[in-house]
């Protein structure tokens, strides 16, 4: 398979006004948001947000409302036009893309999961899952047969024929997921798109995610405000405020080392057994004679589910080839599992 | 300096203009009358069929399509019984073959402002430019008093058929514009944005997402046209077009109470009957946007 193409975010400023242009200067300059607000009445949407999104893995980025992150996100397919700034996918910059490279981007390298749902209200949930392909003029009999997996797929079945305010907004929801998965496109654009679930189809949902990405490994924007989230699918995270990017990382990075309060504020909650790995705990290079051996890039929490049901109280950590590269014991494994990070 | 008296152009100056214009205006019909005639033969030509068609047929015919289509549309039984009832009626007081000379000249009047109602609706809605231009001459069409276009419009086509669809489709086509404009302008803003996500074009854009989902604002606009443009049948007949609005106007001039009641009451059934079949049928058609999860 090949390797799929990561977008290179660079510079990227958006200000909302008549004036955008004029203002960015300001912006560069160390204008806040508030400032622009109240004494230009401009409203700064993003600033100088560099990203780098891995081809193929899932890029998720957070936020508190109002941070920016759908702003962010509609860069991407240029919903919205950068005010300065350059969004690369490969060599093209999608904001230089004329109108038509700009359609057939959008057509065959795009699909995208809205906040709000954006259904066709006047079309069947079948009809709105052929959307894409119907604009691609893929042949009806194809495109309805690749739909029906995929509503399948997010548990729709049975309801192809409903219109959307016959459904929950849940089920709203995941038509919007299964329209954008059956575009079967290279960058899948999700904004909250699991934000009207409840907590069991959630779940359900992150693993069709993940399922999907073991297979396809698709280059994936993925939206939420909600850490465990973000923790589970993302790997890599932004974390978004006023319209910046405070820090990114993979979700390890963010838990063990917060870049400052705010993040801290989030991260405080979090489960962080199932985010730090034994390789990041463990006494790299010691290496004991027998005993329970666990493979490297397991979770805190399984090593200690280990633990507890062998009964001993240190193991080796081995590599993929079954060689040990350190050691790790209960009690360091308890205290990362517990110790928030400083701040 | 006179304050009482308005100062105006003099009496002579004005009485110039007026020749001038009139006298450029009937060089202009001279001129170009016979071409613009021609231009509107297949209409008129439509027209009388239509018209032939719906009276030469046996009537018990005309009935049960007239009252299938009505069916049809409004998917109700008591619509359709109503309207069966009012056409019998109509018929039994010797008003069938006015009453299908109106219906005709209504469905012809109304076919018209659609085919040219839509677009230009279509267009109003895309650009800002156009709506800013084409706004006012709407303004113009609805509150200039019909009698005022009917003078240059019976200058040009004499008495008959044709003038009296040009009079009526410019009195009932400003609705029919407005509402699409303003249907397909209420478009919601997140169901665009998802249609070009997707890359649409303008052209998918419109046809996929815009028109079906004003349609239901364009039917009002039908509705109103409809309503319009039997109002305009009584005026209509004082250019000679034939129909409900001939005896009306006749009425008028002898004094017959009875004669101008019924014959106003049949253009009232049939509007009602209009009525009632197009909005059923804009309700139907609104059923997918009612209720929405949020
Ligand atoms: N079209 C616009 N005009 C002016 N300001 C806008 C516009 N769109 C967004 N904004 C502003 O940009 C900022 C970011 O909005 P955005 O919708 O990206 O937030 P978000 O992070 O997606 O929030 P949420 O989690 O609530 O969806 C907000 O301050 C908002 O007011
Ligand atoms: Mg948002």
């Amino acid at each position: 398979m090949v390797e799929a193409t990561g977008i290179e975010i660079r510079n990227l400023y958006k200000i909302f006004g008549p004036n955008g242009a004029e203002m960015v200067e300001k912006v560069k300059a160390g204008m806040s948001k508030t400032e622009l607000n109240d004494d230009y009445n401009h409203v700064l949407g993003l600033n100088d947000i560099n990203i780098s999104m891995p081809g193929g893995k899932i890029q998720v980025v957070m936020g508190l409302s109002g941070s920016g992150k759908s702003t962010l996100i509609r860069h991407i397919n240029r919903l919205i036009d950068p005010t300065a700034g350059e969004v690369l996918y490969g060599d093209d910059d999608v904001c230089q893309m004329s109108i038509r490279q700009l359609r057939d981007f959008r057509r065959h390298k795009t699909a995208m999961v809205f906040q709000k749902f954006a259904l066709l209200p006047h079309r069947t949930v079948m009809q709105n899952a052929v959307y894409g392909l119907e604009i691609q003029g893929v042949d009806q009999k194809e495109a309805a047969e690749r739909a029906s997996r995929w509503i399948a797929r997010v548990g729709l079945e049975g309801f192809e024929d409903n219109y959307p305010n016959q459904l929950s907004g849940g089920m709203q929801q995941r038509v919007g997921l299964a329209r954008a998965l059956t575009n079967d496109a290279d960058i899948l654009l999700m904004d909250e798109a699991f934000s009207a679930l409840d907590p069991l189809i959630r779940m359900d949902m992150q693993s069709v995610l993940l399922d999907l990405q073991e297979e396809l490994h698709k280059t994936i924007v993925f939206i939420t405000h909600d850490l465990d989230e973000a923790l589970r699918l993302g790997d890599r995270i932004a974390i978004l405020r006023d319209g910046a990017v405070v820090q990114q990382g993979t979700g390890q990075d963010i838990v063990l080392n917060p870049a400052d309060e705010y993040i801290s504020s989030f991260v405080k909650e979090v489960n962080r057994s199932r985010v730090i790995l034994v390789d990041t705990v463990m006494a790299a290079g010691q290496k004991l004679e027998g005993g329970l051996s666990i493979p490297k890039g397991v979770l805190l929490e399984e090593a200690a589910k280990r633990f507890a049901d062998s009964g001993e109280g240190v193991a080796n950590i081995v590599d993929a080839s079954g060689n040990p590269i350190g050691v790790l014991n209960v009690q360091d494994t308890m205290r990362a599992m517990v110790t928030p990070a400083e701040h | 300096m006179d304050l009482i008296e308005f100062p105006s152009l003099g009496r002579r100056d004005l009485r110039d203009l007026r020749l001038g214009v009139d006298g450029a205006f009937k060089d202009f019909t001279r001129a170009y009358g016979e071409t613009l005639e021609s231009i509107f033969e297949p209409l008129k030509t439509f027209l009388v069929f239509l018209e032939d068609l719906l009276i030469t047929s046996p009537w018990p015919l005309v009935l049960l399509v007239l009252v299938g289509i009505v069916f049809l549309m409004s998917r109700s039984r008591t619509i359709a019984i109503g309207s069966l009832i009012a056409l019998c009626l109509i018929g039994f007081f010797g008003m069938w073959e006015d009453t299908m000379r109106t219906v005709a000249m209504v469905a012809v009047c109304t076919m018209v402002a659609v085919v040219f109602g839509i677009p230009i609706g279509i267009l109003m809605a895309r650009s800002d430019r156009a709506q800013a231009l084409i706004n006012p001459v709407l303004d113009l069409m609805q509150t200039m008093p019909s009698f005022v276009y009917l003078i240059p419009v019976v200058m040009i086509f004499g008495l008959g058929k044709v003038p009296g669809v040009i009079a009526v489709v410019i009195y009932a086509i400003p609705p029919m514009i407005r509402l699409t404009n303003l249907g397909i302008r209420l478009v919601d803003q997140d169901v665009l944005e998802a249609a070009d996500a997707f890359g649409s074009s303008g052209w998918q854009k419109l046809r996929n997402v815009q028109l079906p989902l004003a349609l239901p604002t364009i039917m009002a606009g039908i509705n109103q046209c409809i309503m319009m443009s039997l109002s305009m049948v009584v005026v209509a007949s004082m250019i000679g077009v034939k129909g409900l609005g001939q005896p009306v106007l006749q009425a008028i001039n002898n004094q017959y109470f009875t004669m101008g009641v019924m014959n106003g009451l049949a253009i009232v059934a049939i509007a009602i009957i209009f009525d009632r079949a197009t909005q059923a049928y804009g309700r139907r058609l609104q059923k997918h946007s009612e209720v929405v999860h949020g």
